[in-house]
Formats: structure tokens, C-alpha cells, sequence
């Protein structure tokens, strides 16, 4: 997915005669609410028009014909569909995506409440895995063709197609189970929980501010494993894309006029090459970024990790709907959101897209 | 020895006498420098496993994997059962095979799918170009800006779990890309003399369109589709570990790996194995790929 929609973006940008800044900006923006437009379209869809009878869904079959009748008035469904599209996005921009079925909550409620765990997950995950692939990445192209270039490009597809779901489930068998080098599933242990006051509801920033090292420390045990396994697919992606770009900096002319000037390997390979290949990166780096925000669907599963993901899993078996559309509704918001913005990084980034 | 001989320089001469020698030319060359790739091999070696498997399916299995026999449940790999027997006594290498069966009806029906219409939008926007281009294009955005996992959850509760709104969910999220390099390969082709030479023939724009422009995007929309089969893979196998893809007791890996789950700490293999047969699968799709965009794609290759 991540990689589609790179690719996507380049056609795009090539096909785009060159123009001024705030003129793309502007077109980035009408992609943005198309795209917003498309995505609620198929909400509505799938919430309102697919299932055979909505109003049945929520009176069950056995009600009087009265209480049916005032159920299909206040879902709107006398009206054209045009205008329930029109309502339906009306309630979306106040933020109302329903009542939970299965909380009694409103859905907006439960989603602030299960997001921030999600939001350390992907967040430590992408630390991860720019922090160890874009080494990985620069390695394998300095030594381009030789083994580490090899090991590199193997471990990049292995991370490509192994499932995470089972990969999680091995490294909880191992590390966990059999090693006890780290804490299991749940995001903290039971007796710690509850002690900390969410503020962020990021437990490490919450445990840090009032200072309960032993919380934070905890905290990190328990999300050590989910964010490695949740980086894998992170870490092959970024340090493939890195190698790729690097050998493309490199076979270029003003490398070799470095060198020829005299510049240590050091300084061609990250003050010349690696600057160019940064703004690069900014893209993918935020490609995946928002891809593991969804991607964390099976990981939180895995590890009883009490995020969106597993909010939305459980809302399924639940046949919550208001809760898996609203769910897909801000997942697909911050996915969208987090590209566009990545996407004008790197034109203010680079001079030459400007 | 002879024959093969010549067989050779027919396949490698200079000016190839008919077009159905060019295209077999065309094709000895690419296997050439296909198998000179030995990850590429690797991976068509896996590929080629899995189908071959999937076709005698029936002569190297000693069960249909469906038949419970409790009183052989959890027997560890060994003997009988090279990979174990699952919570009901089924053999876990019978499933395995079995399942292979599963995996590319899966990557055969979303292709089936996904392909034409990829195909058709793309070559239509970038041949007629203008405003059907822009509409279509955004209509492709839209898509592509989708997180897919999500989104297929989101159809599947709608039509409700089994391994037919699977594939329909999977498909609904994968095909823009194929719009895209469609597209672009026809915004190259366009122009060029041949289709102006078939322009003036008075060949149809259909005609155009499907005899002359959408074989040519044929090689580049293959590479896709070997790059993307092992995310497929994934998605369906997550979506089967989930319970919203295959239903029991259907030898699929996803579901096979979820229904292991709890047999994890003390018989390890029942939900190992499936998963190591997901690896083992999308790994060689991937090498597979790899190779082929070195051949077929020269162009987006390293």
C-alpha cells in the first residue's frame, strides 16, 4: 500500500506541468477533500446502503410497525439519499460518528480514549525503523554487490513477507514465555494499572511527567516487542528505499567531484550524498508512518494492545457498525492527512519540486 | 542434440522471420537472463512449488485435512505426521497442502479482478487524456489514498466473513495501482508512430485501445502483480486470522494460524508451521518479482 501510493504520487508529480508553489498547494488541497469525499462516500455506503435494512438492524425484527416507522424517519430514510449523504456529512464535521453499541458511549469518545496507545505504537515502531533501516540502507549501498549489500536485501524481503501476526506470536513464545526478557501483552502490568492519571495517554510521557520510573519502565518492557515486530515491515521498507536512493546519489557526477576534490568517504557518503537522499525520505518516512497506524490492526491484536485496532476488531464481532465506520473514518483521515502532509514536507524540503 | 541446436538459433536469430517467432524470441531471452538471476530462481523454484503442489494435491496428501481423528490430536512432527496433527488430529502437512489449493484461488481471483479493471481505466485515461483523464485519475486518488487493511475490514462486516468478500475486499483496494501504470504507459504509447499508423488506418479507438495499447502494458503490469501477490497473501491471511476470511474448517494458513493460537506455549508446531508456509510463499513472490522487474521492467530496476 505504502508503496502504491509512492509510486502513484510520482506519476502525478511528473505528469504536473512545473507551476508555482501555491498553485499545488491548492491542488493539494482539492485532492484532499476529494478524497475525503470519496472515503465518506463508501462509509455511508457501506452503513447505510449495504446493509438490506438499516432500521431492522436496530429495532430487530419483532418491533411494532410504529416503533419502525419512527426509527426510519429518524435515520432519515425517507429522504432522497443525496440529502442522507449531505446529513451524514454534516454530523461527521461536528465530530459525531454515532453511539457505540457496544460501550453506550459516543464512538468520538471511545476513539480519543483508545487512539493515544496506538499513536506510541506506530510512533516507537517508526523510531525504530529509521533509526536502524536508514543505516542499514547507506551500508548496503556503500557496499553495493557485496555481502552486507546481500544480507541487507535479504532481510528487506524476509521483513516484506513474513506475517506480523505470527511473527508477534513467535517473539511473545520466545521472548516472553521462554526467555522472560520482556513484559507479555497489555500495555502494562495489572498491578501498575490505573496509577498514572492519562494525560496524553501516551503511558511514557504520562509516567515520565510525575516521575514513576517504575510505570515508565514497565510501560517500555511491555512495548518493546509489539513496536520491533509492528518495525519490521517499517525497517525492510525504509532501508530498501534508502539503498535504492543512495546508489542513485552516488553514481552521480558530483560525487565524483568530490572525491576528486579530495573529500574523506565519510564526508561524500553523508555530508553530499546522504543530504540529498534525507529529503527523499521525508515521503516514505511518512508513508509508512501512517500506514503503520492501520498496519497495528493485527499487532494490537497479538499482544491485547488496547488501541484503534483492536477497538475496531472487537467492534466487529460485535456488529457495532457506528464503531468500525467511525474507526475507519479517523484511521482513514490521519492516513490521508499524515501523505498530504508528507507530501508538502518535501516540496517545501526540496528546492527543485518548489 | 541436433534438434535442440537448432531449436537455439532459431530462438536467438537476427531477424526473426514471423511475429510468433519475434514474441518466442522475446520470451527465451527474458528466461535467459532470468535464470542467470539465482534469487529470481529461488523464487519461481517456491512458486512453481506451490502450484505444482496445489495441482496433486490429492496424490501427496493421506487425508482431506477436514476429517477430525481425536484420538491423534497434538501429536508433535515425526513418524506419521511430518508436521504434527492440530487440536483435532488433523495432519498439519495434509492442511498445509491443501491450503495451497486456498492461497491461489485467493491471488487468482484478485488478479482476475483487480487486472481488467486496472487495465481498462488505465488505458482509457491516458489514451483519451482530457477531462475523462482527470475524472478517472481522481477516481484512482481516491482509492489509493485508502488504508487497505481497515477498508477491507470495513466491507467484510458489511457483507459479513468468508473467503468470497475477502477477495471482493482485498480486490476493491488493490486495483488503482494498475490504473496508474496503465496510464502511464499509455500516455508514452500515444503518441508514437505505430498508433498513429493504426489511427490512420482507421482502426476503432477501441480497437486502438486493446489490440495495440493494452498488450504493451502487459510486462509492466505483471511485475506489479508478481510484487504485490505476497501482499495479497498477507492481507488475506490476516483477514483469515481474524475470522473474517475463511471459515473453519477450511485449511486456510490465516485461519489455520488463529485457530493455533492458544496451542502456542506446549505444541508450538500447530500454529508454526502455517505461518512459516506464508513466509516460505510470499518470500518467493517476492524474489520472484524482484527478478522479473530486473527483466521485464529494465527501466525501474536498480
Amino acid at each position: 500500500m505504502a508503496e502504491s501510493t509512492a509510486t502513484g504520487r510520482q506519476t502525478a508529480g511528473s505528469a504536473r506541468a512545473p507551476s508555482s508553489f501555491f498553485v499545488s498547494l491548492l491542488g493539494v488541497a482539492a485532492s484532499l477533500a476529494l478524497t475525503f469525499i470519496g472515503l465518506t462516500a463508501i462509509t455511508f455506503a457501506i452503513g447505510r446502503v449495504m446493509p438490506a435494512d438499516p432500521v431492522l438492524a436496530i429495532v430487530g425484527d419483532r418491533a411494532p410497525q410504529d416503533v419502525y416507522d419512527q426509527v426510519y424517519q429518524q435515520l432519515g430514510l425517507d429522504k432522497p439519499i443525496y440529502v442522507q449523504y449531505l446529513r451524514y456529512l454534516g454530523q461527521l464535521s461536528e465530530g459525531d460518528l454515532g453511539v457505540s453499541i457496544m460501550t453506550a458511549r459516543p464512538v468520538m469518545d471511545d476513539i480519543l480514549r483508545f487512539f493515544p496507545a496506538t499513536l506510541e505504537l506506530a510512533t516507537i515502531a517508526t523510531l525504530l525503523g529509521v533509526l536502524v533501516g536508514i543505516p542499514m540502507g547507506v551500508f548496503a549501498a556503500v557496499n553495493q554487490g557485496r555481502w552486507p549489500d546481500h544480507v541487507v536485501r535479504i532481510v528487506g524481503l524476509i521483513g516484506y513477507s513474513v506475517p506480523v501476526f505470527w511473527l508477534g506470536m513467535v517473539a511473545l513464545l520466545i521472548f516472553y514465555a521462554k526467555l522472560g526478557w520482556v513484559a507479555g501483552p497489555g500495555r502494562l502490568d495489572v498491578y501498575y494499572d490505573g496509577i498514572v492519571d492519562p494525560v496524553s495517554g501516551i503511558l511514557l510521557i504520562d509516567a515520565a511527567m510525575v516521575g514513576e520510573w517504575d510505570i515508565f519502565k514497565n510501560a517500555a518492557s511491555h512495548l518493546v516487542l509489539p513496536a520491533s515486530i509492528l518495525g519490521t515491515f517499517t525497517l525492510a521498507y525504509i532501508a530498501r528505499m534508502t539503498r535504492s536512493f543512495m546508489l542513485d546519489q552516488l553514481n552521480q557526477e558530483y560525487i565524483l567531484t568530490a572525491r576528486v576534490k579530495g573529500a574523506s568517504e565519510h564526508a561524500v557518503i553523508w555530508r553530499h550524498a546522504f543530504r540529498n537522499v534525507l529529503v527523499q525520505l521525508i515521503t516514505i518516512i511518512g508513508l509508512t508512518y501512517a500506514s503503520l497506524l492501520e498496519g497495528s490492526v493485527l499487532t494490537e491484536t497479538v499482544f491485547a494492545w488496547p488501541g484503534i485496532g483492536q477497538y475496531i476488531t472487537n467492534s466487529l464481532f460485535n456488529n457495532d457498525m457506528n464503531a468500525v465506520l467511525g474507526g475507519t473514518i479517523v484511521v482513514g483521515v490521519c492516513f490521508v492527512g499524515i501523505n498530504m502532509l508528507s507530501d508538502l514536507l518535501y516540496r517545501l524540503a526540496d528546492p527543485r519540486v518548489r | 542434440m541436433a534438434a535442440t541446436g537448432t531449436l537455439r538459433a532459431w530462438l536467438l536469430a537476427e531477424a526473426p522471420g514471423s511475429s510468433s517467432q519475434a514474441r518466442l524470441q522475446r520470451m527465451y531471452l527474458g528466461w535467459l537472463s532470468l535464470s542467470r538471476n539465482p534469487i529470481a530462481m529461488i523464487g519461481l523454484v517456491i512458486v512453481a512449488g506451490l502450484v505444482v503442489a496445489a495441482a496433486i494435491a490429492p496424490w501427496i496428501t493421506g487425508s482431506d485435512g477436514l476429517q477430525p481423528d481425536l484420538p491423534n490430536r497434538l501429536r508433535a512432527p515425526g513418524g506419521k505426521h511430518w508436521f504434527g496433527t492440530d487440536e483435532l488430529g488433523r495432519d498439519i502437512y495434509d492442511r498445509i497442502i491443501w491450503g495451497s489449493r486456498i492461497t491461489l484461488y485467493i491471488v487468482g481471483l484478485v488478479s482476475v479482478i483487480v487486472v481488467p479493471i486496472g487495465l481498462v481505466i488505465g488505458i482509457i485515461s491516458g489514451y483519451i487524456g482530457g477531462i475523462v483523464d482527470s475524472f478517472l485519475m481522481r477516481f484512482t486518488d481516491i482509492f489509493l489514498a485508502f488504508p487497505r487493511l481497515i477498508l477491507a475490514m470495513a466491507f467484510v462486516a458489511a457483507l459479513g466473513p468468508g473467503l468470497e468478500n475477502a477477495v471482493l475486499a482485498i480486490a476493491l483496494t488493490t486495483w488503482s495501482p494498475y490504473a496508474r501504470i496503465a496510464r502511464a504507459e499509455a500516455l508514452t504509447l500515444r503518441n508514437s508512430e505505430f498508433i498513429l499508423a493504426a489511427q490512420v488506418q482507421g482502426v476503432s479507438t477501441a480497437g486502438i485501445l486493446f489490440r495495440h495499447v493494452a498488450p504493451l502494458c502487459t510486462s509492466s503490469v505483471i511485475v506489479r502483480l508478481t510484487l504485490d501477490m505476497a501482499g495479497i497473501i498477507l492481507t488475506a491471511a490476516g483477514l483469515g486470522f481474524l475470522g473474517l476470511g475463511a471459515q473453519p474448517p477450511t485449511p486456510e494458513w490465516g485461519a489455520m494460524i488463529s485457530l493455533g493460537r492458544q496451542y502456542l506455549i506446549d505444541q508450538w508446531w500447530v500454529p508454526t508451521v502455517p505461518g512459516l508456509a506464508i513466509l516460505v510463499v510470499s518470500l518467493g513472490f517476492n524474489l520472484l518479482g524482484d527478478g522479473l522487474r530486473d527483466v521485464l521492467d529494465p527501466k525501474s530496476g536498480n
